[in-house]
């Protein structure tokens, strides 16, 4: 369902992401592990279409990103790093300007936008300012958006982050209810969040894959779990002295 | 091959997202009152209008390129700096339109916005009318020219905005950019451009006056090269806006 193909992508003289090459089948949950800067927002950014690789191509349910870009953009839903939404807009407003962009009809529009207002649970804040909710709203929006087309691959770069445990536990559920029919890419850095939602780990560091597996078999691979094993992979000197 | 529908999905959708941006906030709503009231003044005290005597709106239109300089820059400004300061850009790049779309979306949301500014500018039309017998079908005609007009002044604003983040920094250069433009066909401007690249060049950029191309609109002549030479800057405008954004997905910023 999502192929990437020895995607490659330097900023100047910064290699930040190199030959990265993996495919996701529908049901499999990613989680995509790395140190902040290892590469992941820039590896969803250019599986979304927002930034494009140097060489390499990703193909979406078939669709090159490269040569069919918006034929491969309406597979997916992205929620960038940080959630950035439109401040001036109430949710309702901005939900439909993204259907309206997925080209749907009035009608389709209208059904999509209740459909995902109620998986995010947003309902009683759709018509607030989304400059004036909480940070937990406001990564629920961004997370409604990324559901208007109800895409078969699902790109969440860091949806739980600065969330409080409830709201946490909320994103999770959501992503566990969406799991058997989607391909879902969740990148994060909160490592006790990945047995409790991905069935497949692939961690990066330096642009590179360093490691593709279970969070079960990785944990295993050291006495001290999956923290010992994230913190050795991802070549964590600072962290490994303590 | 254009993607005739992408194009058009990117159109609907950035048109109305900018709209909606546009009357949300306070800012449509400042811009068009300040408009009003500064062309207002200058048409009332310092073209004096009144003392002509005369029954047409020429110290009104006069006041137009030199206005617009200043105040579409400030309506464009936020169109692209805004999109990539506050993080937005990823989303709408990530989105299933294609850019020139987004481009012609917002320009046409700014142009809307202007359009709204001039139609509330009706009793000057009204005014001249008591006054005395006007040549309507002449105003019309300016009235025209100087929206297409407008829509130049935007696109230079909204290609500028592409290439910053900061809207400030968009308005300032664009106003920049503006003020050689309108000016172009002045000695002062022309004799500078001409001192610095040679003789022809002060013609050529002579030929991109948005004042010269006014003028012969002003005195109620339909003239279609003033009108191609704006629509046509106005898509060159508009091509280096979508190239400055492509720029920034290729990752060059």
């Amino acid at each position: 369902m999502l192929e990437l193909k020895n995607l490659n992508k330097a900023f100047g003289d910064n290699v930040a992401v190199s030959g990265l090459t993996f495919s996701l089948q529908k049901g499999e949950v990613l989680g995509f592990l790395g140190q902040n800067g290892a590469g992941k927002s820039t590896t969803m950014r250019m599986i979304s279409g927002a930034l494009e690789p140097d060489s390499g191509d990703a193909l979406l349910n078939g669709h090159s990103i490269i040569s069919a870009r918006r034929e491969a953009q309406s597979q997916i839903g992205y929620l960038p790093e940080g959630a950035p939404l439109y401040q001036d807009m109430t949710p309702l407003a901005f939900l439909r300007f993204i259907a309206d962009a997925h080209g749907l009809s009035r009608a389709q529009r209208n059904d999509s936008v209740d459909r995902v207002i109620a998986d995010a649970r947003i309902a009683n804040v759709a018509h607030q300012p989304i400059a004036s909710l909480s940070k937990g709203y406001r990564r629920r929006v961004g997370l409604a958006a990324a559901l208007v087309n109800d895409p078969p691959i699902l790109l969440l770069d860091e949806p739980t982050d600065g969330l409080d445990p409830i709201q946490k536990r909320a994103v999770r559920a959501l992503v566990a209810r969406m799991a058997p029919e989607k391909a879902i890419v969740i990148s994060t850095h909160t490592l006790e969040e990945v047995p409790a939602m991905c069935s497949r780990v692939l961690v990066i560091n330096n642009g590179l894959m360093v490691a593709d597996d279970t969070p079960e078999a990785l944990a295993k691979r050291k006495p001290g779990g999956l923290e010992e094993v994230f913190i050795s992979l991802a070549n964590g000197h600072d962290a490994g002295a303590k | 091959m254009m993607d005739w529908q992408g194009t058009f999905t990117g159109i609907k959708a950035a048109w109305r997202r900018e709209i909606s941006a546009y009357f949300a906030t306070p800012l449509a709503y400042v811009f068009i009152a300040i408009f009003l009231l500064v062309l207002g003044v200058f048409t009332w005290d310092l073209s004096r209008f009144f003392d002509t005597g005369a029954a047409d709106l020429g110290p009104f239109f006069y006041w137009h390129p030199w206005l617009f300089m200043m105040f579409m820059p400030a309506l464009a400004m936020r169109l692209w700096a805004e999109e990539t300061n506050s993080g937005t850009a990823e989303l709408l790049l990530s989105l299933p339109v294609n850019l020139p779309g987004l481009v012609i979306g917002k320009l046409l949301a700014a142009w809307t916005v202007a359009a709204f500014a001039l139609i509330l500018t009706f009793p000057w039309w009204i005014t001249v009318n008591i006054l005395g017998p006007a040549d309507n079908a002449a105003i019309a005609l300016t009235y025209f020219v100087s929206l297409v007009m407008a829509g130049s002044y935007l696109a230079i604003g909204a290609a500028v905005s592409a290439l910053t983040r900061s809207a400030v920094l968009a308005f300032v250069i664009g106003v920049l950019v503006a003020f050689i433009l309108t000016a172009a066909g002045w000695p002062l401007v022309s004799g500078a451009i001409a001192d610095w690249l040679g003789p022809g060049a002060g013609d050529a950029a002579a030929q991109f006056s948005f004042l010269t191309h006014f003028e012969t609109a002003q005195r109620g002549v339909l003239d279609f090269r003033g009108v191609t030479f704006f629509l046509g800057f106005t898509a060159l405008c508009v091509a280096l806006n979508t190239l400055f954004v492509a720029q920034r997905r290729a990752g060059a910023q």
